[in-house]
């Protein structure tokens, strides 16, 4: 009685799932597979799958063997990890910043939040190309700001230098807001009284910073970290418009994994190779995840 | 739970069934009941943006003409073009007839899913004697004609005369060589801080080209080998460099500082500049100033570089025939031809005397025929399967030689010893 009942339950539950469940096979789980097989094997992406005549031809971990010997896919994690290095800091420290600022109550404060969540919504095609605009080093408005104080500013884009540090401050700019906005939620979650309880013992600013504030909030900056580092890796659209003259930067210096994928894939018709790539960019993800996962009972602290 | 697996398995099998069926509607019902009509789908980019009304009208004279088959035109703009093709191919629903450019031709007649051409030339008497030669030549791949030739354009220089009065330089002649080009990009350049004597890219498409100027190749004769890292590559490529580095005549990145070359040299402050045809109607829109093409000069050759778009017929069309009949007009018609002429649209591949005729009598530029001359000094990229790869490879190592970071002999032994690696030859 009990099962037929939780069974007509089931039922119901099956039906109204189906449709995002289909959505989810056809569009994730199938992909998933078929990407997983295609990194077995090495197909053009243009010849009609035919297992009989060898079409796609299984070659097993070939593929992997091939990239992780290859010095390329080393050069293209080491710009990823640049890319890192620059933006977690930075990311952290303007968003946290922007989070305190929109923390007040004063008239306008709403239309000041929607300024900041503005880049959020802008398409990365439009934003790319101000930003294009805004480092280039004869006419645009950074370099110039930079002259005023009496720093010469770098060719940004046209510099394999400075052309990673481009890219990282439009993205700064870019996921500001949204970022900004978690920090601003968790912010305001925090119980006023610790803070007036730390004040009446005499708790400096400094103190209840990094006393009260950041440990409280310390699970909003994990998941922070965890999706910045997860987006960092998964690059793509910024550089594609940003330092696109047909090698991703001034000689490559802006090649990163995704864009490794796309063009190895749809350009050199290396199909095989690219879901190859695309496997190993997830192991990768995968692995900094779990170990953030670990690392975090070192520093982030929930609420009982 | 085996209902549930039934009800899921069927809702699946029925919704595959739908997109087949919706997917597979190519019959058409037969117009007006004698004749049947076949339709044929035609995919191309070069239609994308102002051009669209252009090729609305070849489409519809063609169609006044062949009552029988109509054409459904897809067009796809050039940076999406290839990544949607692909997939269609692979899917099994390629469109019956597309465009390719030459960069991309030999990729796609290598991997055996265009038609040959060869059966249909014989079965309709196609004459071929009014296209261009080079231009037909250029879409045929292991002895077969996979492809026909749509357009072109070719490669120039183009020059500022007003820069060059003020510069007192005499205009490019027929037989200027590097050293006159040279010499008049100094004298152009000492005007100003900001002027600049000549832009010639350093990269895939004008190296392939210079360096057959200076009696080199990229790859052996036979194309068995790589010939990126010979001595005369190496000079030819400290010569490109060296304008850019040396004598400054030519901008360098930081320079341009993210403005493209046209623009610098709209703005008057390019003496010179190596730049396809199509740069016409935006020139002669643009430029406050006066200005003219010549053939580029050379050093030990002359060598001249064009860019070509084909028509190609899917290897399993179901409407070949028609699809060829099509192809045929857009590539070889005086009508196609003329519309592209009057639109200043590139060239047509065909030759017909008095359409040709009104495109050498408008200017500017007034030196007209130079386009037509440099064809005889035409000389094509090494053709190899990874086509698109290998140009990566070689303009990553150009790019650094270019800004300085490597030396033109380091570079190209590492373009040298990647594309060895890399690239497979015959």
């Amino acid at each position: 009685m009990q099962s037929e009942l939780q069974r007509d339950k089931l039922k119901t539950i099956m039906f109204f799932l189906f449709p995002s469940i289909l959505g989810l096979l056809l569009f994730s789980i199938i992909p998933i597979i078929a990407s997983f097989l295609l990194s077995l094997s090495k197909w053009d992406g243009l010849t009609r799958w035919n297992f009989k005549a060898g079409v796609p031809n299984i070659v097993g971990f070939g593929n992997f063997k091939e990239i992780l010997t290859d010095a390329e896919f080393w050069k293209v994690l080491g710009h990823t990890l640049y890319f890192i290095v620059l933006y977690i800091p930075l990311i952290l420290f303007s968003s946290l910043l922007v989070a305190n600022l929109l923390n007040n109550d004063f008239k306008g404060i709403v239309a000041y939040r929607v300024f900041y969540f503005l880049p959020v919504l802008t398409s990365w095609v439009a934003g790319a190309l101000v930003w294009k605009w805004v480092l280039s080093p004869l006419y645009g408005p950074l370099n110039e700001m930079l002259r005023f104080i009496g720093i010469k500013g770098p060719g940004w884009l046209q510099d394999a230098a400075w052309a990673m540090p481009g890219i990282v401050l439009a993205s700064i700019w870019k996921d500001m807001g949204f970022f900004g906005l978690i920090f601003l939620g968790a912010l305001q979650g925090i119980n006023i009284e610790y803070i007036e309880a730390a004040k009446i013992d005499g708790a400096t600013w400094w103190q209840r910073l990094m006393k009260i504030t950041l440990p409280i909030i310390s699970p909003a900056i994990f998941f922070v970290v965890v999706i910045c580092i997860i987006n960092s890796f998964q690059l793509f659209p910024q550089i594609m418009i940003m330092t696109e003259g047909g090698s991703a930067g001034p000689h490559g210096a802006t090649q990163v994994m995704v864009e490794r994928i796309y063009k190895y894939a749809f350009k050199y018709f290396k199909m095989g190779y690219a879901a190859a790539y695309s496997w190993l960019l997830f192991v990768i993800i995968f692995g900094f995840t779990t170990l953030q996962m670990k690392l975090q009972k070192k520093w982030v602290h929930y609420d009982e | 739970m085996k209902r549930i697996v039934n009800l899921a398995v069927t809702a699946m099998v029925m919704f595959i069934f739908i997109s087949t069926v919706t997917a597979g509607g190519k019959q058409e019902a037969p117009a007006g009941g004698t004749e049947k009509v076949v339709t044929v789908d035609y995919t191309n980019f070069s239609g994308s943006g102002g051009n669209a009304k252009f090729l609305e009208q070849m489409k519809e004279t063609f169609e006044k003409q062949n009552t029988g088959i109509r054409i459904k035109i897809k067009t796809v703009d050039f940076g999406n073009y290839f990544i949607q093709l692909q997939t269609k191919i692979a899917s099994g629903s390629a469109p019956d007839s597309y465009e390719l450019n030459y960069e991309n031709f030999i990729t796609y007649a290598k991997k055996n899913v265009l038609m040959d051409l060869g059966p249909l030339f014989k079965k309709s008497n196609f004459d071929t004697s009014m296209l261009n030669k080079n231009a037909l030549n250029a879409f045929r791949a292991d002895g077969k004609q996979y492809g026909l030739p749509e357009s072109y354009s070719t490669v120039l220089l183009f020059y500022n005369k007003d820069l060059f009065d003020k510069a007192g330089a005499s205009y490019p002649a027929d037989d200027w060589k590097w050293a006159d080009e040279q010499r008049a990009a100094e004298k152009i350049r000492a005007l100003g801080k900001n002027i600049f004597g000549i832009s010639h890219p350093i990269q895939f498409w004008e190296f392939y080209k210079v360096v057959q100027q200076n009696a080199g190749s990229l790859l052996s004769k036979d194309g068995t080998k790589f010939t990126v890292d010979t001595p005369q590559n190496v000079e030819t490529l400290q010569f490109m460099v060296d304008r850019v580095l040396k004598s400054n005549v030519m901008p360098s990145e930081k320079q341009m500082a993210g403005m493209g070359d046209w623009d610098m040299f709209k703005s008057g402050r390019l003496g010179m500049i190596v730049t396809g045809i199509w740069a016409f109607n935006d020139f002669t829109k643009d430029c406050k100033f006066n200005w003219d093409i010549a053939v580029e000069p050379g050093n030990l050759n002359k060598a001249t570089h064009f860019f070509a778009n084909g028509l190609v017929i899917n290897k399993d069309s179901k409407v070949a025939g028609a699809a060829f009949e099509w192809v045929k007009f857009m590539s070889a018609s005086k009508e196609a031809a003329r519309i592209r002429v009057d639109a200043g649209w590139e060239l047509p591949a065909s030759t017909y005397p008095e359409v040709m005729a009104d495109y050498n009598s408008k200017t500017p530029p007034a030196n007209r025929k130079a386009v037509f001359e440099s064809l005889n000094y035409l000389v094509t990229p090494p053709v190899v399967e990874q086509m698109s790869e290998m140009t990566d490879i070689l303009n990553l190592q150009l790019q650094a030689a270019r800004d300085g970071d490597k030396t033109p002999a380091q570079a190209l032994a590492d373009a040298q010893k990647e594309l060895e690696k890399k690239i497979k030859l015959k």
